[in-house]
């Protein structure tokens, strides 16, 4: 059975901070392969390094040690600009507090991420409404965010990661300040995403949240603790 | 494609300025009103000295005018009745017009004082004794009628021109022409009329005269009838003054010799007169003079308008800090979302290029209306220039890129990382 290609690859990643004298070991010898199509779960408890992990993932921060390569590209060699241009091309961020820009409306905050490309296309504005439809906002497109609920403000998020279309999805605690409902609501939304063949990359500290994902990847004091897999390796 | 982001740049900018209202039109106001007292004191400082240019200009600018001055009272001579002999002389005239060749005319005056009557009115204005060139030396204009000829001067006729003050109080209902009024002893036909102009410096008469207008007669018929003496009775003293010339009027031909001839005429009076007894004014000197203030007024004004440029400048610069540091987490999530540093900068600097050209606009409006005003309560004319607009708006879109420029800079230089953890 033929592996399906790497998104993402941390080989031996470490991250250290140094606070005056002393240093902190936040990652520490990390490596995983986060293949096209699969569903991951990051999990661990505070101070385990799901923080550090996801800003590393998400090519925000470099690793101090190891190596950590998107599409086969090491991000220890790009300069500031070619790394922002990495991450507008091929990372998705889906944050905890959704972080839509309140002075934009819909529409232009699924935008965002597009204008931030090199040559952004005029059939962009047709495909930021598509996926208004498939986040299920259609009706919300001239909207402000302050005048969408939590769930609705997720969404649009959800569709302005997807604007690009990325390699990766990363979602950092996407449901933590949803309620029950819209949670289940959001998960199965990124159930269809994984369905329809997306990278997903969830981090989370809720179990259950966690359980949607075929494969959990449990971190413990900066280390990798454990790898679970629920479904099989395709 | 570059235009196309701009634009989305410039309206991302003003949104984000609408999105606190109060605050950007506060911070406006410090630029609206820098920009504002500019051109506002641009035209009035441009009104006020082009005023004081054109009362020069009237003089003539190619003319060399030089005057008898009274030389101070001699103490010893403290006599009842006394003979003053001073002032310019014919022989400086002939000096004047036979070896300086810069002359294009030299034109000679004697101011007579006498009493100018018409039926029932009486006048005291100042007579002066000229030849035809008077006209064409100093540019006046006629009203109607002719100026003095050289027939006149020939035959020593009795005639005159009578400026428009005089004509006015005459004749207030009819024409003057051909009229006959009396001056000192004699009847004199009217010939013509001129046109006023602006009196300036020592030509305006002292408050307590009451010289209104003045009356042209030709030189030969002045220096017959009234000779060249002057007596003044004053307060128990009687005073004569024996003056030649009271004025003479050079014109140099061409604008770039006026100071040579200024020089020589200078230089010629100051060898033949003993005395003081003269003075030189050349309007040209004056009109650089003027300029001179000019340009020292536009220098203070500009330090003026500058300090209050900068006053706003900072003003806006401190309220894009505050907003860079409340934006910080707006930074972090554009980061995150694939924007360079230069796209933060470029957001950043455009948004308070907006907010400083915006103030720079509302500036030069409320710049240019203040001209109207002063306009409309004093008698004074501001003259806005096509410039100080222009400048003005020039300068508030510096002004925004300059004191946008750091505040752009931190914004564009936040870790991401520390930014998206920002609360």
């Amino acid at each position: 059975m033929e592996l399906r290609p790497p998104v993402a690859e941390l080989i031996d990643v470490s991250r250290v901070y140094r606070m005056g004298d002393v240093e902190v070991r936040a990652l520490d010898g990390i490596s995983c392969t986060y293949r096209e199509g699969e569903y991951w779960a990051i999990m661990g408890s505070s101070g385990s390094g799901k923080s550090t992990m996801l800003n590393l993932l998400g090519c925000i921060d470099r690793p101090t040690g190891g190596d950590y390569r998107v599409r086969d590209i090491s991000i220890g060699t790009l300069d500031d600009d070619e790394l922002s241009e990495l991450r507008g091309e091929h990372i998705g961020f889906i944050f905890q507090s959704f972080n839509l820009i309140q002075q934009l409306n819909v529409l232009e905050n699924i935008l965002v991420p597009r204008f931030y490309l090199e040559t952004p296309g005029s059939e962009a504005e047709d495909k930021a409404v598509e996926l208004a439809e498939r986040v299920g906002l259609a009706d919300r497109i001239h909207h402000r965010p302050r005048e969408l609920s939590g769930g609705q403000q997720q969404r649009v998020a959800i569709a302005r990661a997807l604007i690009n279309d990325p390699s990766l999805l990363l979602a950092d605690e996407a449901t933590g300040n949803l309620d029950t409902q819209t949670t289940r609501e959001i998960l199965e939304l990124f159930d269809e995403l994984h369905q329809e063949g997306m990278t997903i990359l969830l981090v989370t500290h809720e179990k259950e949240v966690g359980a949607r994902a075929g494969r959990t990847m449990w971190l413990r004091d900066g280390k990798l603790d454990r790898i679970v897999e629920r479904e099989p390796v395709a | 494609m570059i235009t196309g982001t701009f634009i989305r740049t410039f309206r991302l900018g003003v949104k984000s300025l609408m999105l606190h209202k109060l605050r950007s039109m506060l911070t406006t106001l410090g630029m609206l009103f820098g920009v504002a007292s500019v051109v506002a004191m641009l035209a009035i400082g441009e009104g006020a000295s082009k005023e004081a240019q054109e009362q020069i200009k009237q003089l003539g600018s190619h003319n060399i005018i030089l005057r008898s001055v009274k030389p101070p009272d001699d103490p010893i001579s403290n006599q009842d009745t006394r003979v003053s002999n001073y002032g310019l002389t014919n022989a400086d005239f002939d000096r004047m017009s036979q070896t300086f060749p810069w002359a294009e005319d030299v034109v000679p005056m004697r101011i007579l004082q006498q009493e100018v009557r018409f039926e029932e009115q009486a006048l005291n204005p100042r007579i002066i004794s000229t030849v035809p060139n008077y006209l064409e030396a100093t540019g006046r204009v006629m009203y109607e009628g002719r100026f003095l000829n050289e027939r006149d001067q020939i035959n020593t006729a009795n005639v005159c021109v009578i400026g428009y003050e005089v004509s006015r109080q005459l004749f207030p209902f009819e024409s003057p022409l051909e009229q006959q009024i009396k001056i000192g002893p004699d009847y004199f036909t009217v010939v013509g009329t001129l046109l006023p102009r602006v009196p300036i410096g020592s030509d305006q008469p002292a408050p307590g005269d009451d010289i209104t207008g003045e009356i042209f007669l030709p030189m030969s018929t002045g220096l017959r009838w009234f000779g060249d003496m002057q007596v003044k009775i004053r307060a128990g003293s009687r005073d004569m003054e024996m003056v030649e010339l009271h004025e003479i009027i050079f014109k140099v031909d061409s604008g770039d010799n006026v100071p040579i001839a200024a020089a020589a005429a200078r230089e010629m009076l100051n060898r033949y007169h003993n005395d003081q007894d003269y003075e030189v004014v050349v309007p040209l000197e004056l009109l650089l003079r003027e300029e001179e203030t000019k340009r020292i007024f536009k220098i203070v004004l500009a330090s003026i308008a500058g300090i209050s440029l900068l006053v706003g400048g900072i003003g806006i610069m401190n309220v894009m800090l505050a907003t860079v540091t409340e934006r910080t987490r707006e930074i972090g999530v554009r980061r995150a979302l694939g924007a360079k540093k230069r796209h933060i900068m470029w957001q950043f600097l455009v948004e308070t290029v907006v907010l400083s050209v915006g103030g720079g606009l509302l500036g030069i409006a409320l710049g240019l209306s203040i001209p109207k005003i002063v306009e409309y309560y004093t008698d004074m004319e501001p003259v806005v220039t096509p410039a100080a607009p222009a400048l003005a708006f020039g300068i508030s879109v510096g002004i925004g890129l300059l004191f946008g420029l750091y505040p752009a800079w931190r914004a564009a230089n936040m870790d991401p990382v520390e930014a998206l953890r920002h609360e």
